[in-house]
C-alpha cells in the first residue's frame, strides 16, 4: 500500500488486521470506513487482509482480528473458534460482540420457536440464543459502543501498533455529559442510564437530549442499587428500567436480580 | 473603594461600551420539568439576552478559565527532531457580566492554588489576567449556604459589583478599568437614602438563607471522625459519577494524557478535569488504587474541601453555591454530610430515599 511507517525514526511493523462480522448490522465496520479524512492514515498503519465490507480477497494470515456481531448460529461458533486460533489478538468490536447487543433481546423470550416464527415467518432459519464472543472464546480486548466510535478505534489501533496500553474510561457517562454542559435528562423528567454506563461516547445521546440506553455496558464502578432508587423515586417503573437495562445486554448480570426485586415488590403490593 | 449610583436605563449603554470585548453572562438555557428556568453562562452579544436577575446556573463559569478539556500543547516530528507548540488558549479578554459573590470567591480560591503560588499554571493565569468581572448581588436559593462558608460577599477579585436598588444599581468600583468604563455612562454619588436602601437590600438577602451549616471546629471533627460509619453509608449511595466536581466552581483536579496521532508524526497533550469521586482518581502507575471504595473517595472529597484547604489557607474550598447538592442524583448534599459527621448518623433527606 504505502511505504513502511515509522515512529520517532524507528520503522514500525504494520500488523495484519482482519475484520469479521457475525450477527450484527455491520454498522460498526461502516463507522471505520466512514471518516474519509483519516482513512488513509489509518490504512497505512495496518495491513488489512480481510474486510468483507471493503474488499473482495481475504486471507487467514492475520495478527489482529476485529470481530463484530454476536453469535447466534452453530456454524458461527465454529467460525469464531477458527478465528481465535488464527489471531494473536482478538478484539470484540461493538456492543453485539461485547454483550450480545440488540440481538440478545430475543433471549428474553422463553419460547424461541415463537420468536423464529415472528421474525422469519414460514422460512425459518437455524438460530440459537444470541451470545457475546467471550462466552465462546477468550476475548483480549473489547471496544464498546453501538455503534463504536471511530476515533476510539483509531486511538486503540495506534496504541496497539506502538505497543502502548489501551485504556477505557472507568467512569460513567455523566462525567462527559457534564463536561459538555448538557441539561440533565432527569431535570427534564426523562430517564437516563448515564450514571452507571461506561463513558467513552462523549455523552452522545444526552447531547441530543436523549437518555442513555447503556450501549457501552456498566462502568467499572456502577452503583446499580442507587440507579434503581433514583429511577423509582422519579416515578419510572421496573418495566421502563428493564427495557433500558436489557437493550444491549451489558447489564445482564444485574437485570436478573432486578427482575426478582420486581416480583418481590409486586407481591408485597 | 468607590460607590456610585447607576440608573438601570444606562445599562444597555454600559454593555455597548464593554461589548468591544467578549462578554459572558447568565442567559436562559431552557426549562426543567416543572417549568423552572435553567440558566447558563454563555457569550452574550445583546444586552436584552442577559438575565441579571438569574437565580443560579447549573454549571459554573469554570469552562471559560478551567475548561473540561484543554489542549496543552502539540508536537510534530521534523527532519531535525521535533517541534513543540504551546498555546494558553486565550485569544481575547473576557468580560464576565453578572457573577454572584460565591463564584467570585471561588475564583479567588482557585487563584491561591493555580496562580499565586510558586508554580503558577500559565493556562489558568493567562485567562485570569485577561478577565474583567462585573459582580451582581443575589437572593439565596433553596440550596445556597454561602453565608455559612463566609462567601456571601466578595471583598475582592472583581472589577465592579452591582446591587439592585429597584430602578438603579449601587455600583462598587474596585478597579481603574471599571472606573474608565463607567465614565462612558451617567452615574451619581450615592445619597444617605441610597446607603440605607443598600443596607436594607443586604439585610433582606440575609433573611432569605434557609440552610445553615455549622462549621465550628470542622477540621478537628473531621479528623476525629476519620473512621466514622457515615462515610461508608454515603459511599453506598454515591454513583462515583463526578458530577459534584464537574459543577463545582472551585474544583480544579485534572489528568493529563498524551496521544500520538494516526500519522505517527504528531502528538497532542490534553488536560481533562477529573473528580476525586471517580474510581481511578487515586490509581497509580502499576495499577494500585489507594481509594478503591466509593466511601473513601467521598470522604477525601470532604477532607480536601473542608479540612486540607482550611489548614493551608484558613478558609474552606467550598463556597456553598449548592450546585453539587442540586445536581447530585443520589441526593448527597454537603450540609447533610457535614451534619452526619457531627452527629455520627446519616439522616433521611427530604426526598425520602431509602
Ligand atoms: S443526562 Fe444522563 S448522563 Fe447526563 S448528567 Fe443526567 S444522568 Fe448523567
Ligand atoms: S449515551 Fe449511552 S446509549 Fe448513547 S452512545 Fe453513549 S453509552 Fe451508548
Ligand atoms: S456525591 Fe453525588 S454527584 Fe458526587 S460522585 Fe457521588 S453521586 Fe455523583
Ligand atoms: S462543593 Fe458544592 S456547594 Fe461547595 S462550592 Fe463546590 S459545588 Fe458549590
Ligand atoms: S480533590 Fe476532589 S474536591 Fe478537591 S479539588 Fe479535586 S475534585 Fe475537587
Amino acid at each position: 500500500m504505502s511505504e513502511t511507517p515509522s515512529y520517532l525514526g524507528v520503522p514500525i511493523t504494520r500488523p495484519k488486521v482482519a475484520f469479521f462480522d457475525f450477527t450484527a448490522c455491520e454498522g460498526c465496520q461502516l463507522q471505520i470506513l466512514n471518516n474519509e479524512a483519516t482513512l488513509v492514515d489509518f490504512l497505512s498503519l495496518i495491513e488489512v487482509v480481510a474486510f468483507r465490507e471493503a474488499m473482495t480477497e481475504s486471507s487467514d494470515d492475520y495478527d489482529i482480528a476485529l470481530v463484530e456481531g454476536s453469535v447466534t448460529r452453530a456454524d458461527e461458533v465454529e467460525r469464531l473458534k477458527t478465528i481465535r486460533k488464527n489471531a494473536k489478538v482478538l478484539v470484540a468490536l461493538g456492543s453485539c460482540a461485547c454483550f450480545g447487543g440488540v440481538n440478545q433481546l430475543k433471549n428474553r423470550f422463553d419460547d424461541q420457536e415463537w420468536v423464529k416464527k415472528e421474525v422469519y415467518g414460514d422460512h425459518p432459519i437455524e438460530t440459537q440464543r444470541a451470545q457475546p464472543l467471550h462466552e465462546i472464546v477468550d476475548v483480549d480486548m473489547k471496544i464498546y459502543g453501538c455503534p463504536i466510535k471511530k476515533e476510539e478505534v483509531e486511538k486503540i489501533v495506534t496504541n496497539l501498533v506502538l505497543g502502548k496500553s489501551v485504556k477505557h474510561p472507568k467512569y460513567p457517562v455523566c462525567m462527559e455529559c457534564k463536561a459538555n454542559d448538557n441539561i440533565c435528562l432527569y431535570d427534564l423528567g426523562e430517564a437516563c442510564l448515564g450514571p452507571v454506563t461506561r463513558a467513552g461516547c462523549d455523552a452522545w445521546c444526552p447531547g441530543s437530549r436523549f437518555g442513555c440506553w447503556g450501549c457501552r455496558g456498566p462502568a467499572d464502578e456502577a452503583n446499580m442499587d442507587e440507579m434503581v432508587n433514583i429511577m423509582k423515586e422519579r416515578g419510572f417503573s421496573y418495566e421502563t428500567m428493564l427495557d433500558r437495562l436489557e437493550c444491549f445486554g451489558g447489564f445482564a448480570e444485574f437485570t436478573s436480580k432486578l427482575k426478582d426485586q420486581m416480583e418481590q415488590d409486586k407481591e408485597n403490593g | 473603594m468607590i460607590f456610585k449610583i447607576l440608573a438601570k436605563q444606562e445599562m444597555p449603554k454600559l454593555f455597548q461600551v464593554m461589548s468591544a470585548n467578549r462578554i459572558i453572562g447568565p442567559v436562559e438555557k431552557g426549562a426543567d420539568r416543572n417549568g423552572k428556568t435553567i440558566y447558563a453562562f454563555e457569550p452574550v452579544s445583546q444586552f436584552e439576552k442577559l438575565r441579571l436577575d438569574y437565580t443560579t446556573t447549573s454549571r459554573p463559569a469554570k469552562s471559560y478559565f478551567l475548561p473540561s478539556k484543554e489542549t496543552l500543547c502539540t508536537f510534530k516530528v521534523t527532519p531535525q527532531g521535533w517541534d513543540k507548540y504551546v498555546d494558553f488558549n486565550i485569544h481575547e479578554p473576557h468580560i464576565f457580566f453578572g457573577l454572584h459573590a460565591c463564584d467570585i470567591n471561588a475564583l479567588n480560591k482557585l487563584d491561591k492554588v493555580l496562580m499565586n503560588t510558586k508554580y503558577p499554571t500559565p493556562y489558568y493565569t493567562a485567562k485570569r489576567k485577561n478577565m474583567f468581572i462585573v459582580g451582581i448581588e443575589c437572593m439565596p436559593q433553596p440550596f445556597c449556604f454561602c453565608k455559612s462558608m463566609g462567601t456571601d460577599t466578595a471583598d475582592n477579585g472583581f472589577d465592579m459589583f452591582l446591587t439592585d436598588l429597584g430602578d438603579k444599581y449601587m455600583v462598587e468600583i474596585e478597579s481603574a478599568r471599571a472606573y474608565n468604563f463607567l465614565e462612558n455612562v451617567e452615574t451619581s454619588d450615592p445619597t444617605e437614602k441610597e446607603h440605607e436602601e443598600y443596607i436594607a437590600c443586604i439585610a433582606e438577602k440575609n433573611r432569605n438563607f434557609c440552610i445553615d451549616v455549622d462549621t465550628t471546629d470542622l477540621t478537628k471533627i473531621l479528623d476525629m471522625e476519620f473512621h466514622s460509619d457515615v462515610w461508608k453509608q454515603w459511599g453506598d449511595k454515591c454513583l462515583s459519577c463526578g458530577t459534584c466536581a464537574s459543577v463545582c466552581p472551585s474544583c480544579y483536579c485534572y489528568g493529563v494524557e498524551e496521544t500520538v496521532n494516526l500519522d505517527l508524526q504528531s502528538a497532542v497533550k490534553t488536560k481533562q478535569l477529573y473528580s476525586c469521586n471517580l474510581l481511578d482518581f487515586a490509581e497509580v502507575a502499576g495499577g494500585h488504587n489507594f481509594r478503591p471504595e466509593s466511601g473513601t473517595r467521598l470522604k477525601y472529597r470532604y477532607y480536601h474541601k473542608h479540612r486540607g484547604f482550611v489548614e493551608e489557607f484558613e478558609e474552606s474550598l467550598c463556597v456553598g453555591c449548592g450546585r453539587c447538592d442540586e445536581s447530585c442524583l443520589a441526593d448527597i448534599r454537603v450540609p447533610e454530610v457535614i451534619k452526619s459527621v457531627r452527629t455520627g448518623k446519616r439522616e433521611k433527606t427530604e426526598s425520602g430515599e431509602s
